[in-house]
């Protein structure tokens, strides 16, 4: 268990090293309980965020940054190298990118979709991914999609996003501590 | 009653304020950075601004706290006592007394004939809004992923660049052997002190 975010207490006489953050998390009850209580309650509203946004506030950003804030909790109080048993770097990194390319993937599909004046939709016009152009030439299913499928990809991007750079940031503690 | 909370709430935000202003521990002031996005986060909702106060208490208490504290972990936790300096001073204050005239001119909260209420993109917008998406209530969402999807899409890509860069710039793994970059990370150094990553923040 030496390889947690928290280092061992003899970090504690350290100059310039907040002595509280030094101590082992894993190792306070009421930390530990109300933590493991919290983070799948966390998790879960922020998937409510995420596919609620359409209908109240909220959104792909705050979902995202949510579900990013319940894993760090968790990261924080068991520790880093738990946190990364569960979502690895390697998957941070891919949905950094996947994010983005969902994104552009929906604008790519209206593109191809889309029939205009020369056989061709627009980029992001997501009247293209229904099937019946209302009256005031807005397609409300095609739009309905493209909005849901956008803000998932903006959701995959913050969350990968903030967890990263919270691996980046912990990651460094983490090998000072060790040397 | 809304009145009455908006006073206490910007009370509470002027004394967090003033209290990050003038401690020098940096612990309690990255904690109070935190309590002071959660209380901008009310003032929000009171202004019926519920996705910015979302996005304000997410990120502003949430990770930009966490993050704080993860520098933090890195540096010294109290910072050095500085003598007040004349000229910073009115400097600070200066620009503080600017940006206050700024706000006399501007319209009054909720104000109905406010320039951006006028404004015909602002009925355009509102009007396609209620008449073609009345299955999507959330006007934010509607204007922010569909009519100006462009706009959302260049904000994800700098969330992705700039996670990138983060990686490029903390990550560090996976570096090839006989590149210069290795080469100069196992480079013998003067002191086992020189070869620790931050050692110099802390001197």
């Amino acid at each position: 268990m030496s390889d947690q975010l928290a280092p061992p207490p003899r970090e504690a006489t350290q100059p310039g090293v907040p002595q509280r953050m030094r101590m082992r998390m894993r190792e306070k009850l009421i930390l530990r309980v109300v933590s493991k209580a919290l983070v799948p309650f966390i998790l879960l509203f922020a998937l409510y965020v995420q596919f609620h946004g359409d209908f109240g506030p909220g959104g792909g950003f705050q979902a995202g940054v949510l579900f990013a804030a319940g894993l760090i909790l968790y990261g924080l109080i068991f520790g880093l190298s738990d946190l990364q048993a569960v979502i690895p770097l390697r998957v941070v990194e891919v949905g950094v990118a996947l994010g983005v390319l969902i994104y552009g993937g929906v604008g790519v599909a209206a593109l191809f979709l889309g029939r205009g004046r020369e056989g061709m939709g627009n980029f992001l016009d997501y009247n293209a991914l229904g099937h019946h152009v209302g009256e005031f030439g807005v397609d409300a299913h095609g739009q309905h999609l493209g909005i849901l499928l956008v803000e998932l990809g903006v959701g995959v991007t913050v969350s990968a996003g903030m967890l990263g750079i919270f691996y980046m940031f912990a990651g460094r503690g983490l090998k000072r501590g060790q040397e | 009653m809304n009145t009455v909370l908006v006073l206490i709430l910007f009370g509470l935000l002027l004394a967090t304020a003033v209290v990050i202003a003038r401690l020098t521990d940096l612990f309690a002031a990255a904690m109070l950075t935190g309590i002071f996005s959660l209380l901008s986060a009310g003032l929000f909702t009171l202004m019926d601004a519920v996705d910015v106060a979302f996005t304000e208490a997410a990120v502003g208490a949430g990770i930009s706290t966490i993050l704080i504290i993860g520098t933090l972990s890195m540096t010294s936790r109290r910072e050095d006592q500085q003598p007040l300096r004349l000229l910073p001073f009115v400097v600070v204050v200066l620009t503080g007394a600017v940006l206050v005239a700024g706000t006399l001119d501007m319209p009054a909260y909720g104000d109905p004939e406010a320039p951006v209420h006028q404004h015909a993109l602002y009925q355009g917008y509102l009007d396609s809004a209620a008449r073609d998406f009345d299955h999507i209530p959330n006007v934010v969402t509607v204007i922010l992923a569909s009519f100006r999807s462009y706009d959302t899409f260049g904000e994800t890509t700098v969330v992705f660049a700039a996670a990138v860069g983060v990686f490029l710039l903390l990550g560090g793994r996976r570096r090839r052997q006989g590149t210069r970059l290795s080469q100069l990370d196992t480079a013998p150094s003067r002191s086992p002190d020189d070869a620790r990553p931050g050692a110099g923040e802390e001197s």
